[in-house]
Parts: C-alpha cells; sequence; structure tokens
C-alpha cells in the first residue's frame, strides 16, 4: 500500500456515511438538489472502488510463501488483536467494486420516479451502502455484527419505500425474521469469544488448531450458530421463505441493490470457512462444507421450482436469487479453490444479471392492463394496488420501447439460463468443468455423486429458468395483440443497458477477470497470507510521513 | 449464581420462542424482546460469572481475578442495537395495524 494514502481501506465505508448524513439535514422539497448529491456521491464511491481495487491488486506477489496482499487498516492505530482492523484483500476489493458498480444504476433508476415517493430514500440508500461496504471489509467479528445491523437497519427503511400494504406485510416479515437472526449472531458470536477469547477473525483463525477438543466442540457449535445468521441472509433453504416476498414486494431500485444482499451472507461464509476450517484449522479443517454442500443443493431445488412455478415476474426474479444462492453455496462446499474461482465469476455475473432483471421487471409490467390476465388477479390478491396511480413524469422518453425493452428481457433470461455467448454460460462452464476435474484438467479423477448431483441441478436451474422466462416473455411481449406501450424513460433503460453491458464486458474480457477470480481463490484458499497481514500490519507512526 | 443465570436464560428463551411463533404482533415483539434479554444475559456470561472482581487492570489486581471487560462491552453494543431494532419494528408494527386493521401477522385472520 505505496502509491495510496493508507485512509483509502476506510473511505468505502467513509463516503456514504457522510453523504447518508448529510441529506438527512437537506429538506426533502430540495429534491434535485439531494439527487445531485446522491449521485455525486456514488460516483465518488465507484473512484474510491476502483482506486482500492487497483491498489489490492498490484501488491500481489507470485510466491506462495510471500502472500501478503491485504491492505490492513488499523482502526485507532490499535495493534491487531486488540484494536479492531479493516482488511482489504482481493475479494474484500472485488466485493466494495461490485456495490458500487449495482449502486450507480439502482440510484440513477430512482431518479425518475421512485425517490419522490417516500422520505429519505437516498440516506437509506447510502447508509445501507455503507453497512455492506464495512461487511465486507471488516476483520472483526463483532465489528461486523455492527456493519451487518445497520445495512439491515437501513434495508427496512429502503423495503418499506413506497409503502402499501403489500411491502408492509412483507416488511414486518422480513424484520422479524433478521431480528431473530441477529440474535443468533449474537449467540455464535458470544459462544466463539468465550472458547477462544478473540473476535478478530485472523488471530481467531492462528488460535483454533491449538484448541482442546471440549473447546473444538464448542467452538463449532458457537461456528454453526453464527452460520445460521448468515445462511438466513444467503437465503438457504429451509431459512429462505420470506425471501422471494421480501424482494418481489420491494420497489425497483430497491430490489436492485438488495441484490447484493444476499451475496454479504454468501461472502462472510465463504470468507469465514476458508480462514478459520481451512488449512490451518488443524482437526477442525473442513467444517461445515457438508452442510454447505447438501443446503446449497437443496437451496438449489427450492429455488428451481420456485421459479417454474412462479407466474408473476417479481417472484420469479426472487426464486433466481435463490437458485443463484444455492449455487454458490454449493460451489463453496465443495471446498475446491478452482470451484470458488468459478463461482466468484458466477457471484458477479448473477448479481449483475438479477439487479437488471429487478429494474426490467417493473418497466414490463407497466404496460399490463390490471385485471387483464392470471397475473394481475394474484396481485389483487395480495393486496398491490399503488402501482396504478399516474404520476406526471418528466423527461425523455424512450423511442422503440418495445423493442428495447424485449431484448433486454431475452439478454437476462440468456444470462439466467446460462446460454452462450453472454458470461452466464461462461460462469457455469468454469464451475462444471472444474467440479467434474477437482485436481486439474487432464487428471484421472473420481467423481463423486454429490458432485454429479451438483452437476446436474445447476443445468437443470438453467433449463428451469429458461423455461420460466421464455414463458413470460411470450405472455408479455407477444401476448398482448392491443396492449398498451409502456411510457419508459431513457433514464429508467440507460441503467439496465449499462447493468447488462457489464455482463457483457465480463463475457468479452472473460480471460483476465477468470484469472483474477482464481488467483483470488487461490489466495483465500491460503489462510496464512491473511493472518500473517493482519497480525504483522504496523502502526501509523505518530509523524504523517512515514505512514506503511 | 451459574444457576440462577442459567435458568433466568433458559425461562426468557423458552417464553421468548413461545411467544414469537404466535400470531399476533404485540406477541412477536414481545417475544423478541424476551429472546434478546435472554441473549445479552449470555454474552455477559461467556465471560466467565466473577463477583466482586475489577474489570480493569489496575497495580495489585491478579488477572486471573479480573472480569473480562470485553463481553460487557458487547452486551452494551447489543443492548443499544436491539432497542434501537425493535423501537423500528415497533413502528412497521403500528403501520401494519393501520393498513390491514388486524393485529395479525398475516395481515388477515385464519378463520
Amino acid at each position: 500500500m505505496n502509491s495510496l494514502p493508507p485512509h483509502i481501506v476506510v473511505a468505502p465505508i467513509l463516503v456514504p456515511l457522510i453523504t447518508g448524513a448529510i441529506l438527512l439535514f437537506i429538506d426533502e422539497r430540495k429534491r434535485n438538489f439531494k439527487a445531485v448529491v446522491s449521485v455525486v456521491s456514488s460516483l465518488v464511491l465507484l473512484a474510491v472502488a476502483v482506486a482500492l481495487f487497483m491498489e489490492v491488486n498490484s501488491t500481489v506477489s507470485t510466491e506462495v510463501a510471500a502472500v501478503i496482499s491485504t491492505g490492513v487498516y488499523l482502526l485507532g492505530n490499535w495493534p491487531a488483536p486488540f484494536g479492531i482492523v479493516l482488511v482489504a484483500d482481493r475479494l474484500s476489493g472485488l466485493m466494495v467494486l461490485l456495490v458500487a458498480l449495482l449502486a450507480l444504476p439502482a440510484l440513477i433508476y430512482s431518479l425518475a420516479k421512485w425517490h419522490r415517493s417516500g422520505a429519505h430514500f437516498h440516506s437509506l440508500f447510502h447508509l445501507m451502502l455503507m453497512g455492506v461496504n464495512g461487511a465486507f471489509l471488516t476483520g472483526d467479528l463483532f465489528n461486523l455484527f455492527v456493519f451487518f445491523e445497520v445495512m439491515l437497519a437501513a434495508s427496512y427503511g429502503l423495503l418499506l419505500h413506497g409503502s402499501g400494504q403489500l411491502r408492509v406485510k412483507a416488511g414486518l416479515h422480513y424484520i422479524a425474521i433478521n431480528l431473530v437472526a441477529a440474535l443468533f449472531f449474537l449467540i455464535g458470536v458470544s459462544l466463539i469469544y468465550g472458547v477462544t477469547g478473540t473476535l478478530n477473525m485472523g488471530d481467531l483463525a492462528q488460535r483454533i488448531a491449538g484448541l482442546n477438543p471440549d473447546q473444538r466442540m464448542l467452538l463449532e457449535t458457537g461456528a454453526a450458530v453464527l452460520g445460521i445468521a448468515f445462511l438466513v441472509k444467503a437465503g438457504m433453504w429451509p431459512l429462505n421463505f420470506w425471501l422471494p416476498s421480501a424482494y418481489s414486494a420491494a420497489s425497483a431500485p430497491v430490489a436492485a441493490i438488495f441484490a447484493i444482499m444476499s451475496k454479504v451472507g454468501i461472502y462472510v461464509i465463504a470468507r469465514l470457512t476458508f480462514l478459520l476450517f481451512g488449512q490451518t484449522a488443524g482437526m477442525s479443517a473442513g467444517f461445515g462444507h457438508d452442510a454447505l454442500l447438501v443446503g446449497g443443493i437443496a437451496t438449489i431445488v427450492f429455488g428451481t421450482i420456485g421459479v417454474l412455478a412462479s407466474q408473476a415476474l417479481g417472484r420469479l426474479a426472487g426464486f433466481s436469487v435463490l437458485v443463484s444462492s444455492g449455487t454458490l453455496l454449493a460451489a463453496m462446499g465443495t471446498g475446491n479453490p478452482m470451484v470458488a474461482a468459478g463461482a466468484l465469476y458466477y457471484m458477479v455475473s448473477s448479481t449483475l444479471t438479477i439487479s437488471a432483471f429487478f429494474l426490467l421487471i417493473e418497466l414490463v409490467e407497466r404496460g399490463q392492463d390490471a385485471g387483464a390476465n392470471v397475473l394481475a388477479v394474484t396481485m389483487e390478491a395480495y393486496g398491490e394496488g399503488d402501482e396504478d396511480e399516474e404520476e406526471d413524469e418528466v423527461g425523455v422518453t424512450m423511442p422503440g420501447t418495445m423493442a428495447v425493452l424485449g431484448t433486454c428481457f431475452a439478454a437476462c433470461g440468456i444470462l439466467l439460463a446460462g446460454l452462450p455467448p453472454l458470461s452466464g454460460f461462461i460462469a457455469k462452464f468454469s464451475m462444471l468443468s472444474a467440479i467434474l476435474n477437482p485436481s486439474g484438467l487432464g487428471a484421472d479423477d473420481t467423481v463423486s455423486t454429490l458432485s454429479w448431483w451438483i452437476v446436474f441441478l445447476i443445468v437443470f436451474s438453467g433449463l428451469a429458468a429458461l423455461i420460466s422466462m421464455t414463458r413470460a416473455g411470450i405472455r408479455t411481449f407477444w401476448g398482448s395483440l392491443e396492449g398498451t406501450v409502456p411510457r419508459v424513460l431513457v433514464i429508467e433503460i440507460a441503467p439496465i443497458l449499462l447493468l447488462l453491458g457489464m455482463t457483457l464486458a465480463m463475457t468479452i474480457a472473460a480471460g483476465p477477470i477468470m484469472r483474477y477470480m482464481q488467483e483470488t481463490a487461490r489466495i483465500l484458499d491460503l489462510p496464512e497470507s491473511y493472518i500473517q497481514g493482519v497480525m504483522t500490519a504496523p502502526r501509523a507512526e505518530r509523524s504523517q510521513e512515514a505512514i506503511p | 449464581m451459574e444457576l440462577i443465570l442459567a435458568i433466568g436464560i433458559g425461562v426468557m428463551t423458552g417464553s421468548g420462542v413461545w411467544l414469537i411463533l404466535r400470531p399476533r404482533t404485540y406477541q412477536v415483539i414481545i417475544g423478541l424482546s424476551l429472546l434478546s434479554y435472554a441473549v445479552n444475559l449470555f454474552i455477559f456470561g461467556v465471560g466467565g460469572i466473577k463477583t466482586n472482581a475489577p474489570p480493569l487492570l489496575l497495580d495489585g489486581v491478579i488477572t486471573s481475578t479480573l472480569t473480562d471487560p470485553v463481553p460487557q462491552a458487547l452486551v452494551l453494543t447489543a443492548i443499544v442495537i436491539g432497542f434501537a431494532t425493535t423501537a423500528l419494528f415497533l413502528v412497521v408494527l403500528l403501520a401494519a395495524r393501520g393498513l390491514t386493521g388486524t393485529d395479525h401477522v398475516d395481515g388477515r385472520e385464519t378463520k
């Protein structure tokens, strides 16, 4: 960390925090001003995330023993196990960049209509970004809890944004479930602290190998209870029944940014299983892998059934989140860094896709008459009536609306199904290839039955997504003969094109990106580099000149 | 002392779990509160229960008789966060009551 000031590590947390705080004090009537501040801030966040990403990459050494590619930031300048640390390694750098890339389109989209339909949208949005970034960057378990709660508290407000009976009902369930999950988090953290006497993740990973059997049992209990909190967030079956209703009830830009929230759960699970129960864990190595594998498979099955059964597009997208989570959990459960590399690529690709899809759904459904088909009847039964109000929208209307919407819809379908040529295919292909060749291409391996099940289910979930998307597409774009063409603004379609453009870029630059993911997964599988990076982080000097 | 603490945590957890499975929103919120009290006591307990032991390292204090100060700090944070989120839940509860006209968690009465 030489070329940039070391404070760059804390910047992804501070930028949204300061913005959210400032926006609180600006009057709601000055909407345009708030919008400008908000967009400028998310541009700054993007710049910071890119800078951090480049910084984290530049410090990679090729020697395995000397891999300390972590940018460690000591909050309060206390040395590592005593104070709270922020750790920016390749994985967290990637995740922070992904957050910034999702935030900008969602925010731009909200400027068309949504940010006017309730108070403090921009503040809540930025505070949630702060929580998400903090959860990705922190290296301390209790600090993780705090950032998790910041993220959740903001997400409660965002889910309720726009109000309406459906949202309040979904919000009530969402809050109750997440409050219980937070209690599980606390129990898990305190058990782990009680056994090991530390909350610093690097220090914890160091101490696990030296525990005696009694302590190990308690530690594994604590880790399992802790895992439940993250699996609720990630949406593993059977902890995920709240997710499709909550995500489909949220307003479009909120659902688009919620797509990253289930990935926070996945990130923490990946981080903790590789760090705490990786090679250095001694007797505990590999703890939880089987649970993740089986849970992931069950989640794919549940999500696939949901995708096939969904009539409303919002629920289809909600179940697609579950399929994506299940695939990732199963891939993490294999414990193979090559599979994890494919899974990381898949995570970025599917998050961008689902985010774009949530934004697109609102535009597509705008064109449908109420009561015209089964879909609308179902929605009425759920008590949704707040979408019908006519808004006097100002701005440039998109020409050739149906053609653009249809193309975007088809692109989303291809990405969700994992068909060539887009990045969904590359992601699934690399995962399947790594699962079928556990020790590298060309080696003569036997593939376990469970692996065959994962392969089958990943392919089958793609088929299910394709069937569902085709059915929904035919009904939406070809079925309505005299259907009204929805009035779509340029600033509503541009974010979708931006997100889909990113997946296209991922397809074109698949080689370098995949190499990056492989390197990330390889380092993730080497807990020593993380531990050493954290434990040997030097304190900042009193004179401001020689900060390491 | 350990027995009293354990029974206290157990009773509150049991009552809390029963209450959050009830159909009325008010019962759910009381259940969540009871659960969070139980969890707070649990966090307090993992530091080891010591009576009349100082949490601060002063001259003449032997470290083995020291009360672990970290769980106390954790409990404080957990109480504040739990209080804030419960208050937020209360607001949503009232909104749901106003919009649906019932205090059932699903927004409509089951026959």
